[in-house]
């Protein structure tokens, strides 16, 4: 669109968006419950950088469900392939090597985040484990336990009959993010809807959340990210809301006009973003994805700064984003669950800024 | 709210009583102890022990355990594995990979010949291995298939496998979910059986079935989930009665002699070789909690020496201990569930 056009488009907006978004009759009563209600909100140029990660003949990602950089750019996969697998790939793309082969504590992938001193740690959804890798790939760390198999299988209570949670089990959780301190803060989960803090050596502190859709309830915690203060943010997928508490997990804000944050990441640096993935359903549904799989980039008060990408297949656009690394501010890593891909994504903010003059 | 609060103060007093009056060992832990190759990892350290020379074997929870799906049955395999390390932690060699009855691991010893012996509790099965790691002698049958779900019976201890009605004591060669073995001087195998079925199996050193005790209770030679059991020089038999919070001595035929009740819930037991025996005993957190985790170290009589530790994920601290080995007095290894970790202990009495 030329910088004219869009000038019009938005000197028409300016005249009815407020009272009614122009396009607003021609969506489902689904699409306008999915749809993000943040309007006008500024396109961010990017790409994304072609055939970015190198795997070795025979070996595939399977869903692409966590993704992570450490200190020296390197790229860490969690992945549902046959089995639920740990890869580490250079800054370059190129293949490194394998962590956990056969781990005990990988079943189903959730969530993989790398601390600030290059600690691996990965989340399972499946054997309710947080498990910290050295940067060795070593194991130092575990939290939570697997189920004993031996029990058979447990069956799933009913939604309103989740026992109680416990300090120090997990039930489906899905993401971990840390304070200055060390202190271990993690989303726990689909089963639990908690967010549990931990000291730096797994001990038990508080916890905030049942399940509900009031303040510090959460319906679906499905990420985590803390920012420099030590304030937490949670991504409260089903309640469409990204919710804020301080580092006593005492609550501090909504904001709830980014659509359903499936996942979240904040930037390191003196000035920090926070980026939130509105995706596409995971179960394909072309209705919703019409409205739905951008990614918003936020300051950390909730003003939005802008937003990139749509629900799709092709390069460039997000197939159920669910992890994305934005350790650089303008390069970020997302992973997508029905892709089975990671996209580097470059974003371009100044070529936005020029050409709007 | 308030009951909760109450049952919880009112538990946290019963665990805290009988240890105040217990001295502290002091003890050193070896940091990073186990040396494993790239791409190996332990699961859940359910069994540690050593043999003559000091080599350490751990049996581990590790991998998954697989189900094939095979016409109107379900076939398992996987889930457990055997490693063995040079005294200073060099991994040496896996053992008994691919093993029928490697399923869900909870226990190996070592017998006076160094003999390896494992105890699975998926399979239902005492395997043991000669040093060239071969097959010697299998004890119990892994059953044929395993309907999913089989949580029968509700509970811990919920049925499963041949030992009849769950705790209900059932003599024989077969086991239900069994936990540890132990040996007398002559080489008779007591086996500790275990979560399904409450009985301790006595065997004569060729596997035939010599006798059985104890059914599901709180009573004396009662069980409920006997955990690990010990045999000391003079051939009496040492019971982990873990839910029952009681250490039970027998004779070497099964009749009750005492019980110790002052150490908390005895996870793991182990008695040291040597003219002067000593009994340790771990007193685990649940995966649960990180409350208790003291390991206590004993006369066989019963008198408490003095404990070290507590439950914890740092290096010296313990993560549901599930197996000691003490061959020798002031060396302890500790398999821990929730750290997936081997921990050498020296005690400095």
């Amino acid at each position: 669109m030329k910088p004219h056009a869009l000038r019009s488009v938005l000197a028409l907006c300016a005249a009815f968006c407020a009272a009614a978004p122009a396009h607003a009759q021609t969506l489902t009563p689904a699409q306008l419950a999915a749809k993000a209600k943040a309007e006008n909100v500024p396109e961010i140029p990017y790409e994304s950088v072609p055939n970015f990660l190198k795997l070795p003949p025979n070996l595939y990602l399977g869903e692409g469900i966590g993704v992570a950089t450490n200190s020296k750019g390197h790229v860490f996969v969690y992945t549902r392939s046959q089995e639920t697998r740990l890869f580490e790939f250079d800054q370059t793309g190129k293949f490194v090597r394998e962590i956990g082969q056969g781990l005990y504590g990988f079943l189903f992938a959730h969530a993989v985040r790398v601390d600030k001193d290059d600690n691996i740690w990965a989340v399972d959804e499946g054997s309710n484990m947080v498990i910290k890798f050295n940067p060795e790939g070593r194991v130092i760390m575990t939290m939570g336990r697997r189920p004993e198999a031996v029990e058979g299988l447990l069956e799933t209570p009913p939604a309103a009959n989740v026992p109680p949670a416990e300090p120090y089990l997990f039930n489906r959780p899905t993401d971990v993010a840390w304070d200055a301190n060390g202190n271990i803060f993690i989303s726990d989960g689909y089963g639990n809807s908690r967010v549990v803090k931990y000291d730096k050596n797994g001990r038990f502190i508080t916890s905030v959340g049942t399940k509900g859709n009031g303040p510090t309830q959460l319906n679906l915690p499905h990420g985590i990210a803390s920012d420099a203060k030590g304030n937490i943010y949670v991504a409260d997928r089903t309640n469409r809301r990204i919710q804020v508490f301080d580092n006593d997990l005492s609550y501090k804000a909504s904001y709830t006009n980014v659509g359903a944050p499936w996942s979240l990441c904040v930037t390191p640096g003196p000035h920090q973003y926070l980026y939130s993935s509105n995706s596409n359903p995971d179960n394909s549904n072309s209705e919703i994805g019409a409205v739905t799989g951008e990614i918003y980039k936020m300051e950390l008060d909730g003003t939005i700064v802008g937003k990139f990408g749509k629900a799709g297949k092709q390069l460039g656009e997000f197939s159920t984003t669910h992890a994305i690394d934005c350790r650089n501010e303008n390069e970020l890593l997302v992973s997508e669950i029905t892709a089975w891909r990671v996209q580097k994504i470059v974003l371009h903010p100044a070529a936005k800024a020029a050409a709007a003059k | 709210m308030k009951i909760t609060v109450i049952i919880f103060v009112a538990a946290a007093l019963a665990a805290a009583v009988f240890a105040q009056s217990v001295s502290e060992i002091a003890y050193d832990s070896t940091p990073n102890l186990l040396k494993l190759p790239a791409n190996l990892y332990l699961g859940e350290a359910a069994g540690v022990a050593t043999d003559s020379k000091g080599n350490i074997y751990v049996f581990t929870r590790t991998g998954s355990m697989l189900a094939s799906v095979g016409g109107s049955r379900v076939f398992t395999r996987g889930g457990a594995r055997l490693f063995e390390f040079a005294p200073n932690g060099a991994f040496l060699r896996e053992i008994g990979q691919g093993l029928y009855g490697f399923l869900f691991a909870h226990a190996v010893r070592i017998d006076p010949q160094d003999n390896i012996w494992v105890v699975d509790e998926g399979s239902n099965m005492v395997i043991k291995f000669g040093q060239d790691g071969r097959v010697l002698m299998t004890m119990g049958r892994k059953p044929e298939s395993v309907n999913v779900p089989a949580r029968e019976g509700g509970g811990e201890g919920g049925g499963r496998g041949r030992g009849g009605l769950p705790g209900a004591g059932i003599p024989g060669d077969n086991f239900n979910r069994p936990t540890d073995v132990a040996w007398d001087a002559a080489g008779n195998i007591f086996i500790a059986d275990g979560y399904g079925n409450s009985r301790v199996a006595k065997f004569d050193k060729n596997g035939a079935f010599l006798k059985s005790w104890g059914s599901k209770g709180t009573g004396p030679g009662q069980f409920d989930l006997l955990h690990a059991i010990a045999v000391d020089a003079a051939g009496n038999v040492y019971v982990g009665d873990r839910s029952n919070k009681r250490i039970q001595v027998f004779d070497n035929n099964g009749s009750f002699k005492t019980m110790y009740t002052n150490v908390g819930a005895p996870y793991a037991m182990c008695i040291s070789k040597g003219p002067h025996q000593y009994l340790y005993t771990s007193n685990s957190n649940p995966s649960t909690s990180m409350d208790n985790g003291e390991i206590y170290k004993m006369e066989l009589d019963g008198t408490v020496l003095g404990k070290f530790g507590h439950a914890g994920k740092l290096l010296k601290e313990f993560g549901t201990v599930h197996e000691i080995d003490c061959r020798n007095a002031n060396e302890v290894f500790a398999g821990e569930l929730t750290n997936w970790r081997v921990q050498k202990i020296t005690v400095r009495p």
